[in-house]
């Protein structure tokens, strides 16, 4: 496999993403076709996975300022609590984008907090993310018995309604409205069509384009910006040496501490948006409880699955949205099912990956998981639904499994560092 | 450094915390409201009732298991997170095959909790195994195996093994496994205590399992400190290239300490099934983080974890009373906790660097009195 797409690799950054994506679709266009479902590449799929892939793009990308800046970031969990309680509150009372800004604020503190710990008094990082994993979630508890039980609708572990910043629809390509002028919507036609392949590409590329919420465009600005700012500025090179070599900086002069602090409250605040986006009505349109189950940590596997970079982390962002977004309107478990086959397609891809690379061991792993995979597929017709919740959980362990040798996280990540001290 | 100082520099540290965290908790309450000193008050005079001091050993049981199980990790500078997920597993499948046969008390007894410390032991062990045959962290693989054993494993099992109609529990039917059998229960300790008290109202009951923390409790310690194996342990802990030179391999001591810690955790379960007989479908939660700030509060310490462990479920049971005080709301005790445990932690890295000052400084005056 690896030789015959070797001209992919040779091809520049957006035609090669731009070439994986259509292979991406492919793969799921053919395996649609062996079930009984179009839900792979429906237009809902896609729409689905944007939405759901914001919240894990916003922490994949708030844990990469932190950890490039060496401070592991745990708490992206709990600074995301902070980020739904902080984000419906301010919604609700001031507005939807001052429910963007609370959440902002709000996750914000939980990075603080982390920072002074870490940075400051030089705690374990991942003990510090940790408590203020557990601290966040007594802190919204509180806070909502205080606030959200005074209002109409709301309780202990609930608030009333939040209202959300509106969504756009493209023009042209979606049939968005320009002034009143409803524009022609040039990839639903195609969708319609029902011709191989060509059709699917026009779902999905619809639903990227079709009632996207404020927030997804910022966050998607995001990614770019990122890349630029810790790539392409003085301000990321800094940041960047206090991930990789402190000591070095320090002699250059870098303030470490500031830039670490810098860091570690950039991504407390994106976590804390991605909080605030899950209450949008885009997700969920309330503050609950437990409601961010874990996708803090999400957004930490798809900073590790992106290989501590933004279009990576965007890549695994994409990767477990698609999953969780299909999974919740896939109640029956068809289209879930298909996807055990894409699974079996991927691990053999894995499989001949390895072997072609002479890794005997890797290939008999990842070959005998795919005979297990197809062997599941095969003998059943629906996947029960909490396979469909695992699913992220269980991409992230196989691709850690697999690749976690060629992964290279930031040198200095994690280390405990004292000014002076080197 | 004289042994005094160094008591007090030991004893200061979680003792500012706990300061911090009172006046912290205070403050909040104060802004909100609420009478910081009528809610302590009430949360001690509710605790010094036989009644919820039973409540507060029966929390603390449980407690203490799960710090003791992430402090043989960090021993091994391992994070086991995991704890979490491997509980409630070891929990769920212990409760089934526990239901399934009907033996002897004792045989029964032993076979739930060898299914436990097993199903518990092997699911931490795949977590070392991973780390030490493909290098993944075992942070991040723990918390991907607590997602897969909560959301998914049990969610599962519990659909395939729940009883038919619901399980009895007093008045009301909860969804759950099949109970087990009396003869698999460990009986409770109401007997023991009151030799020495008045009779244990309210229909409260010592949980048996408080016997077997105390067991690992002392196991722990005589493992660490004394065993040939346990020293093994700490040295890679401490230094895995020295251990190694040593003759001890590091990646067999990664696997034992997480199966060891993985067989601690699934014994965290067992206060509720020994109490209630089944794994129900909202079994009690969050323990194994508990455990965490249990084990960094305790300083890994035997001793120290079950301190904190009492400290935490003091502040659990007791705050249960303000609810019907209405002295404030008893979600102060959760910001407690975070409070308590995120300033222990800053608090020993402090004392950490004055040990060292005081040492280097030790270390540059001690030459001066030899004669050059």
């Amino acid at each position: 496999m690896s030789a015959r797409l070797t001209w992919i690799a040779e091809l520049p950054a957006w035609a090669r993403w731009a070439a994986y994506a259509a292979i991406g679709v492919f793969v799921l266009t053919l395996v649609q076709g062996f079930d009984d479902t179009d839900r792979l590449t429906a237009v809902s799929s896609s729409q689905s996975m944007l939405r759901w892939g914001v919240p894990i793009l916003l922490a994949g990308l708030g844990g990469l300022f932190s950890e490039r800046a060496g401070v592991v970031n745990i708490g992206l969990e709990g600074m995301m609590i902070l980020g739904t309680w902080f984000g419906a509150w301010g919604a609700i009372n001031y507005g939807a984008w001052w429910g963007l800004a609370a959440g902002l604020i709000g996750g914000g503190l939980g990075g603080l907090v982390h920072a002074v710990a870490t940075v400051q008094f030089g705690v374990d990082h991942i003990i510090s993310g940790v408590v203020i994993n557990v601290g966040a979630l007594g802190v919204a508890r509180f806070l909502s018995s205080e606030v959200f039980t005074g209002y109409a609708g709301g309780s202990i572990t609930q608030s009333p309604r939040v209202p959300g910043v509106g969504q756009f629809t493209f023009p042209v390509l979606a049939g968005g409205d320009i002034g009143g002028w409803s524009s022609p919507d040039v990839l639903g036609w195609f969708g319609d069509r029902g011709w191989f392949f060509v059709s699917d590409v026009a779902n999905v590329s619809k639903g990227l384009v079709t009632e996207v919420s404020f927030v997804t465009l910022i966050a998607l600005a995001l990614v770019p910006f990122s890349t630029w700012l810790l790539w392409r500025t003085r301000f990321g090179l800094r940041l960047r040496i206090c991930g990789e070599r402190p000591e070095a900086g320090e002699a250059q002069g870098v303030n470490v501490y500031l830039y670490k602090y810098i860091g570690v409250l950039i991504s407390g605040a994106l976590a804390g948006l991605a909080g605030a986006f899950i209450v949008s009505p885009e997700l969920s349109g309330i503050y609950n409880e437990g409601q961010t189950t874990g996708r803090g940590f999400i957004g930490l596997a798809a900073l590790i699955f992106g290989n501590w970079r933004p279009l990576g982390v965007l890549r695994g962002a994409l990767l477990f949205g698609y999953v969780f977004g299909l999974g919740l309107r896939d109640l029956g478990g068809t289209a879930s099912h298909s996807l055990l086959l894409v699974n079996a397609i991927a691990l053999l891809g894995i499989a001949v990956w390895a072997y072609s690379r002479g890794n005997r061991n890797n290939a008999g792993l990842a070959g005998m998981l795919c005979v297990l995979t197809t062997i599941w597929y095969l003998t059943s017709d629906t996947v029960p639904d909490w396979w469909v919740n695992i699913l992220p959980y269980v991409v992230v362990l196989v691709v850690l499994a697999f690749f976690s040798q060629r992964l290279r996280m930031p040198a200095a990540d994690g280390q405990r560092y004292r000014k002076g001290e080197s | 450094m004289s042994t005094g100082r160094r008591v007090i520099l030991g004893l200061a540290a979680p003792v500012a915390a706990l300061v911090f965290a009172v006046v912290t908790s205070s403050i909040v309450l104060l802004i909100s409201g609420s009478d910081p000193l009528a809610a302590y008050g009430d949360m001690f005079s509710h605790a010094a009732k036989l009644e919820t001091l039973v409540d507060l050993l029966n929390r603390a049981t449980p407690l203490y298991l799960a710090g003791v199980a992430v402090a043989i990790g960090f021993r091994m500078n391992l994070f086991n997170i995991g704890v979490e997920g491997q509980y409630l597993l070891a929990f769920l499948v212990a409760a089934h095959v526990g239901s399934l046969v009907s033996l002897p008390a004792v045989l029964h007894i032993s076979l739930i909790l060898i299914v436990a410390m097993s199903v518990g032991g092997a699911y931490a062990g795949v977590a070392g195994v991973l780390k030490v045959t493909r290098g993944v962290n075992e942070v991040i693989s723990t918390i991907m195996l607590n997602a897969i054993a909560i959301t998914g494993i049990s969610a599962w099992l519990i659909k395939e093994w729940q009883a038919e109609g619901g399980v009895r529990a007093g008045t009301t039917t909860r969804t759950g496994t099949t109970p087990i059998d009396d003869s698999g229960l460990l009986p409770g300790l109401n007997g023991v205590v009151e030799v020495f008290t008045r009779e244990i109202g309210q229909g409260k009951e010592l949980t048996g399992v408080f016997v077997i923390a105390v067991v690992v409790g002392v196991w722990y310690h005589v493992f660490i400190n004394r065993t040939v194996l346990g020293f093994d342990l700490r040295a890679t802990g401490i230094n895995p290239f020295a251990a190694r030179v040593g003759g001890v391999p590091p990646g067999r001591m990664i696997v034992l300490a997480m199966v060891l810690s993985g067989a601690v955790a699934g014994l965290i379960g067992m206060t509720e099934l020994m109490q209630t007989g089944f794994y129900p479908a909202n079994p009690i939660q969050s323990l194994g983080f508990a455990g965490i700030a249990a084990a960094l509060l305790g300083r890994n310490n035997p001793f120290g974890i079950a301190v904190a462990a009492l400290i935490f479920a003091f502040l659990d049971v007791s705050s249960g009373v303000l609810q019907f005080t209405g002295a404030a709301p008893r979600e102060i005790v959760v910001i407690m906790q975070g409070v308590i445990i995120l300033a222990a932690v800053i608090a020993y890295e402090i004392m950490r660097r004055v040990r060292e000052r005081d040492e280097a400084r030790h270390a540059s005056a001690a030459p001066a009195e030899v004669p050059a």
